[in-house]
C-alpha cells in the first residue's frame, strides 16, 4: 500500500491543485458538471412526468357529483314488494350508464334498520356485492339472485347464499311533491349499519371497513 | 465459375483508378443493379456497424440437444407481432365511443369491411394463441431449468411479460363493448378492487372514477394500444438481448462432457 491512502487529503480543490467549481470549494469541476447536468435532466423529465402522472391519477381523487333522480309517484311502490326502476348513474354514455334500482316503501314490520327521512323508501341496487353483476328480484322466491356466481339475498338485501361479502348497497331516497327521488348510494354491513359507498367485493364487517377505505370518488 | 484474380502488374503499367466524375467507368447499368443491394447494405453498415450486431444476434452457438421446444419463444414473439400488425389496422376502424359507436364500429369491421372478419378473427384468436404460447414457453423454461443462474433476470422479465400479456387480454376484452365485454370488465375491475388498501384506488384508476364512466372505454383503449404494447415491445427487446447474450441452455437430459484431463484427476 502506498502512503497515498493513509495521508489525510485536503477536501479543498485549491489545496489539491485541481480546478474547483468556484474558489475555496470542495466540489471538483467535473463533479459539479455531472451533478448539474443530471439535475437539469431530472427537472426536464419531471416537468412532463409530474403533470402527466397527476392527470392520469386525478380521477381517483375527484369527488362524484351528488344528484337526485325522480323514479315515480309514491303510490307506485308497495311496502311488501319491489318495483324495478331505472336510474342514470353516468350520464352521456347511453345504456351503459344506466342501472336498475329496486324500490319499495319502508315497512316498519320488516325494516329494522335506522329509520330517518332519507329511508322512507327502500332503494336497493341491482349491483351484486360479490363482483358487480346485475342481480334480479325474483318475486316468487322473495330473493335477489345474481346470475354470475350464484349470490342470493333476502328481502332486505342481506346475503343468504353464495359468495357476496356484504348486503346489497342502498340509495338514499326522498319524497318531493309526491314523487320518490333516488340520491346517492351507500353501503351497509351485515347489521345494515350505513357506510360510505364501497365497490363490490369489499367486506364491511370486522376490519373490512379499514382494509377497503372510503374514497373521494365514491363518497357523495 | 469463380474468376481468378488478374496477375499483379507493376504500378507503372496499371491503369489509373477511376476519378470521381470520370465518365470512363466500365460498369454498365446491369452491373450497378446487381450491386445495388450490397451497396445499400454496405452504405448503412459503414455508418452503423450494424452487421456485427446482426451476426451476434443471429449466428449464435446453440447447445447439443436443442429441439423444437426451443422454438416456443419465437412462436410467442410471432404471435405478438401478429397482434401488433392486425391491431394497428383494426385501430384504423375502431371508435372508442361507449354510447354505441364502439359496438357499431366493430360490427362494421366484422360484417362490411373487406377481410375485416378475417383480420379481426386473427386478432381475437391470436390473443388466445399468444397466451397459450406464453405458458408453453414458460413451462419449457421451467422444466428445462433454464431459469437458473445466470438467467434469473430473464425469467423475471418473462414474468413481467406474462403479466403485461394478461393486461392486454383484459383491456382488449372490453373493446367490442357488447354485453359480455361490459360485464366481464365490471367483474374484472371489481376483482382487482379486492386487493386490500390500494385495490379500490387501482379500480378507480382503471375506470377513471368511481363508476364505469364516459372515459373508461377510451382509457382501456389507450392502455390496450399505447401503454402496454410499448412496454411489451421494450421488454421483448430486453428479453431477446439477454437470450443472445447468455445463450440457451442444453436440455436436462444432455450430460456435460467432462474434460479428459479432469477425468483423469477424478480417478
Amino acid at each position: 500500500m502506498s502512503d497515498k491512502h493513509s495521508q489525510h487529503k485536503s477536501r479543498y480543490t485549491t489545496d489539491r491543485q485541481i480546478p474547483g467549481a468556484f474558489e475555496g470549494e470542495t466540489v471538483t469541476r467535473r463533479r459539479f458538471m455531472t451533478i448539474g447536468s443530471q439535475a437539469a435532466g431530472g427537472v426536464a423529465a419531471a416537468s412532463f412526468l409530474l403533470p402527466a402522472l397527476g392527470f392520469a391519477i386525478g380521477p381517483i381523487f375527484k369527488e362524484a357529483p351528488h344528484t337526485w333522480e325522480t323514479v315515480g309517484p309514491t303510490d307506485m311502490f308497495p311496502d311488501n314488494n319491489y318495483v324495478p326502476t331505472v336510474i342514470t348513474l353516468t350520464p352521456g354514455i347511453g345504456e351503459a350508464g344506466k342501472a336498475t334500482v329496486y324500490v319499495r316503501k319502508r315497512n316498519p314490520l320488516i325494516d329494522t334498520d335506522k329509520a330517518d327521512k332519507d329511508t322512507q323508501f327502500i332503494a336497493i341496487t341491482s349491483r351484486c356485492a360479490h363482483l358487480g353483476c346485475p342481480v334480479r328480484w325474483v318475486d316468487a322466491a322473495e330473493r335477489f339472485i345474481c346470475p354470475c356466481h350464484g349470490g342470493v339475498y333476502d328481502l332486505l338485501g342481506r346475503r343468504v347464499g353464495g359468495p357476496p361479502v356484504r348486503p346489497l348497497d342502498r340509495f338514499y331516497t326522498r319524497v318531493v311533491n309526491g314523487y320518490v327521488q333516488i340520491g346517492s348510494r351507500y353501503s351497509v354491513n351485515s347489521e345494515l349499519e350505513r357506510f360510505s359507498p364501497r365497490d363490490p367485493a369489499e367486506p364491511l364487517d370486522g376490519i373490512g371497513q379499514y382494509m377497503y377505505p372510503s374514497r373521494p370518488s365514491e363518497r357523495r | 465459375m469463380p474468376k481468378l484474380p488478374p496477375p499483379p502488374l507493376p504500378s507503372a503499367l496499371k491503369a489509373p483508378p477511376p476519378r470521381p466524375g470520370d465518365p470512363g467507368s466500365k460498369l454498365g447499368p446491369a452491373d450497378h443493379a446487381k450491386e445495388a443491394g450490397a451497396s445499400v447494405v454496405d452504405w448503412v453498415d459503414e455508418r452503423t456497424s450494424i452487421s456485427g450486431a446482426a451476426r451476434w444476434m443471429m449466428f449464435r452457438k446453440v447447445p447439443r440437444g436443442t429441439n423444437w421446444f426451443y422454438t416456443l419463444g419465437s412462436a410467442t414473439m410471432f404471435a405478438f407481432l401478429n397482434q401488433a400488425v392486425t391491431g394497428v389496422f383494426l385501430a384504423m376502424f375502431y371508435r372508442p365511443d361507449p354510447s354505441g359507436g364502439a359496438y357499431e364500429s366493430i360490427r362494421h369491421v366484422t360484417n362490411e369491411v373487406f377481410l375485416g372478419q378475417f383480420v379481426r378473427g386473427m386478432h381475437k384468436w391470436g390473443s388466445s394463441v399468444m397466451v397459450i404460447l406464453v405458458f408453453l414457453h414458460m413451462a419449457r423454461t421451467f422444466f428445462f431449468g433454464a431459469y437458473k443462474y445466470p438467467r434469473e433476470l430473464n425469467w423475471v422479465i418473462g414474468v413481467v411479460l406474462l403479466i403485461l400479456t394478461m393486461l392486454m387480454s383484459f383491456s382488449g376484452y372490453l373493446l367490442p363493448f357488447d354485453q359480455r365485454a361490459y360485464w366481464a370488465t365490471i367483474v374484472g375491475v371489481n376483482i382487482n378492487g379486492t386487493g386490500p388498501l390500494i385495490g379500490p384506488y387501482l379500480s378507480d384508476f382503471l375506470r377513471g372514477g368511481g363508476e364505469f364512466g364516459a372515459t373508461t372505454l377510451s382509457r382501456f383503449y389507450a392502455i390496450h394500444m399505447l401503454l402496454v404494447p410499448g412496454l411489451l415491445a421494450a421488454l421483448i427487446g430486453a428479453h431477446l438481448y439477454l437470450v443472445a447474450k447468455l445463450g440457451t441452455t442444453a436440455p436436462p437430459w444432455i450430460k456435460a462432457e467432462k474434460n479428459p484431463e479432469l477425468r483423469e484427476s477424478d480417478a
